[in-house]
């Protein structure tokens, strides 16, 4: 057990910090597009938007330490994404590295890295949640053309994306997870339909999608047929390296320490108040907590180890942890708390990021079944 | 960076682990403590052969001359079976002359400390059982070069064992005019009371000192000036008990677990209920992140003290609240049998309420926090 960073690693974090240095301004824009685009060009030239992917493949080749003190370097700096299609870089070109073709790779990854293409990801539908396995959207192959009839749903960005990864059944006899099959499907082909759902905020994060005898070219598929559920739990677990998230948390931690501070209750500060203090506290354990979690699981990892239900912890701690704290600013606010603004905003979009990517529950049930061996559901 | 154990810590976990497991079982635990001294001497004994005793101890005063790592995987196993024994004592007292001692005083105390001869205890807290130096009222009056100790001390672990107590107390009006000495249990004036402990596989007690002489070569490190060497003699005492709380908490985990597989209720196993296997879920998510703060802590001990106040409140505190409320699931998910003394999952619910005052409760460090924060 040693924390200090290995000559190597204080090298290639004096390296990240340098490129830091020359290219995020202190007043930079996450919103500015001139920045944006300098920003993106720097880092392409670093090959540093797919940073852990293989050389032949456009990226750095970077080890699982190096993608932590990037990720940690550039939360602490408050840098943009290292690209702009989030779901395209995540999760779709982790899956077209492992399992595509050499004609898919050339064809989709240049695009991810240059930002040029847009991705959503098509999994839930009406009645297939945390069920997922039991997904019904139907794909029939017809001479070198699938035809996909159904609908998914809660699918983010579906209104703004030009592809969808999509896992769809081609296969209906067959056992659940084995007749699912994965496709890359244009959001322009003809008999698609993106109904936005409003969320309790107001905003339009996520939509249903139709697909009505979509015409998909065999090409477009991803891995064999029947394979889809392993080729899609592969790239989920080629998880990111949550580090950006614990850093996430404790900003918002800080923010939230400077409204207790200021924020007057019954006449004195909010932070007045024992009770206060020792939330945020314990807010301040669990986010550490979730740092270390992350960095025991890299080590591991480093170690040989493969990626497993682990992840489930942080996603919990998280997802209580945003509630509480978004419900001590509304408490802190008192009647305040009932006027717009950016902590009320917080507070109902927990209600979203809680669910996505698997429910509490869900996610207690992965770790009694998978880590305690407990009788499965 | 690393956050991994070597080969050689995992090998001193197995092999600690194997001999607990086979000779300091839970009916070994239970037949001990309902023995006189509450413990084994002769394990005691075989701990001292075996190295145990002096793990953090340098090679030149008897001991192994290993680090905080090594030491916290010894007491998550020690946790994990619930050993009965003044292990955690010992060592806090070592740790303090080896901190603060000159090197006399280390030749003087370490040796007989790493090989077992005599067994030594800190007395820090007093009745108001408050951790701020304006709390200690314990008074030493200057008796030409010697000292005079009037005063009281609590909540001492291992009261009865011990042959000396690393002890702090007054030597001055400012609050943290505060010093360390070394008081002998036979010393004139000095008289100890053990009290019953909830928990019967922990040994407490009182100490009252009705002007016990201290001469200068029994006095820890320079008069005045130990409060810091108290803090952190309580951050060390809040690091071992946490790795203690970790092991038994596994454990009684791993015992309800098992529990819940075999339990058959309305025709399936009752961990098959999400009302059941979830809150078993919710307890290894916090084990493993205590685990996390806990290692944190204990690598910075030697390996960046000055991260060490922060890191040993963070992992008491989230410590604290979750053995508690892991000590309680655990015996009501048994339902009835929970709350029998046959099944073992109550000694580890007592285990569980012994531990979350110790070396600061969850308020105590959340203050710390806070107040680090700036907050107050």
């Amino acid at each position: 057990m040693n924390f200090d960073l290995s000559p190597d690693e204080t090298a290639f974090r004096s390296e990240v910090r340098r490129f830091l240095d020359k290219h995020l301004p202190d007043d930079a824009s996450h919103e500015d597009p001139d920045f944006l685009e300098s920003w993106h060009a720097a880092l392409r030239e670093k090959r540093w938007i797919g940073f852990a992917w293989p050389e032949e493949d456009g990226g750095a080749a970077g080890t699982l330490m190096e993608q932590f003190i990037l990720k940690q370097e550039m939360a602490t700096r408050n840098a943009p994404p290292l690209g702009s299609d989030f779901m395209g870089l995540t999760w779709v070109g982790p899956a077209l590295i492992a399992h595509g073709t050499p004609e898919q790779k050339a064809r989709f990854l240049p695009d991810l890295l240059a930002g040029t293409s847009s991705w959503c990801t098509g999994y839930s539908e009406p009645d297939h949640g945390s069920d997922l396995a039991s997904l019904q959207c139907r794909a029939v192959l017809e001479g070198d053309e699938y035809r996909v009839t159904g609908q998914k749903i809660w699918t983010t960005l579906a209104h703004e994306a030009k592809w969808i990864y999509m896992m769809v059944r081609t296969d209906p006899d067959a056992r659940k997870y084995r007749g699912i099959t994965c496709l890359l499907v244009p959001m322009n082909s003809p008999g698609i339909e993106v109904r936005p759902i409003p969320n309790l905020s107001g905003v339009t994060s996520f939509n249903q999608v139709f697909f009505d005898n979509v015409r998909v070219p065999v090409d477009n598929r991803l891995g064999e047929e029947g394979q889809g559920w392993l080729v899609t739990m592969a790239a989920l677990a080629n998880e990111r390296i949550g580090i950006s998230e614990s850093t996430e948390k404790s900003d918002h931690l800080d923010r939230l320490i400077e409204l207790a501070r200021t924020a007057q209750r019954k006449g004195k500060p909010a932070s007045a108040d024992p009770t206060v203090r020792r939330r945020l506290a314990r807010f301040e354990a669990r986010i550490e907590a979730m740092r270390l979690n992350e960095l025991r699981h890299l080590s591991a990892r480093l170690e040989g180890s493969a990626p497993s239900s682990e992840t489930s912890l942080n996603k919990l701690l998280r997802g209580e942890l945003e509630f509480e704290m978004s419900e001590l600013s509304l408490e802190i606010l008192g009647t305040a708390g009932l006027e717009e603004g950016p902590w009320q905003r917080a507070a109902l979009n927990w209600h979203g990021t809680i669910i996505g990517g698997g429910s509490p529950n869900i996610q207690r049930n992965i770790v009694a079944e998978r880590i305690l061996g407990l009788p499965k559901d | 960076m690393n956050f991994g154990f070597t080969e050689e810590q995992q090998f001193l976990r197995d092999s600690v682990r194997k001999f607990l497991d086979e000779r300091a079982s839970i009916p070994h635990v239970r037949n001990w403590i309902e023995s006189d001294p509450g413990m084994s001497l002769e394990f005691w004994r075989e701990l001292a052969e075996l190295g145990w005793l002096g793990l953090t101890i340098p090679e030149t005063h008897g001991g192994a001359g290993l680090g905080w790592v090594e030491l916290t995987v010894l007491f998550e196993e020690t946790g994990r079976s619930l050993l009965p024994s003044p292990l955690l004592s010992t060592t806090l007292a070592s740790t303090a002359i080896l901190d603060h001692g000159t090197p006399d005083q280390r030749s003087r105390w370490l040796p007989s400390l790493a090989d077992g001869s005599r067994v030594g205890s800190i007395a820090i807290l007093e009745p108001s059982d408050h951790l701020v130096p304006s709390a200690l009222q314990a008074r030493g009056e200057a008796d030409g070069s010697h000292w005079r100790i009037h005063g009281e001390k609590s909540f001492i672990c291992d009261i009865d064992r011990a042959d000396f107590f690393v002890t702090a107390f007054r030597t001055g009006e400012n609050d943290e005019e505060i010093s360390l000495a070394i008081v002998d249990r036979g010393a004139p004036g000095v008289h100890t009371e053990k009290v019953p402990c909830l928990d019967s596989t922990k040994s407490m007690g009182r100490l009252k000192l009705d002007g016990v002489q201290i001469a200068p070569e029994a006095m820890l490190g320079a008069p005045h000036q130990a409060w810091p060497a108290v803090e952190r003699l309580m951050d060390q005492g809040a690091v071992a008990a946490t790795a203690e709380a970790v092991g038994s908490a596994e454990a009684v985990l791993a015992i309800t677990v098992q529990y819940a597989k075999d339990r058959v209720q309305f025709g399936q196993p009752i961990g098959h209920f999400q009302g059941v296997k979830h809150p078993l879920a919710e307890m290894h998510v916090d084990i493993e992140s205590i685990k996390s703060l806990l290692y944190y802590a204990a690598w910075s001990l030697e390996g960046s003290p000055a991260e060490t106040p922060r890191y040993s409140s963070l992992a008491k505190l989230y410590a604290s609240d979750a053995f508690t409320r892991i000590g309680v699931d655990c015996v009501q998910l048994h339902g009835a049998v929970g709350y029998t003394m046959e099944y073992d999952a109550q000694l580890y619910l007592k285990r569980s309420k012994w531990f979350r005052p110790m070396f600061g409760d969850a308020d105590h460090h959340a203050d710390r926090l806070a107040a680090l924060r700036g907050l107050r």
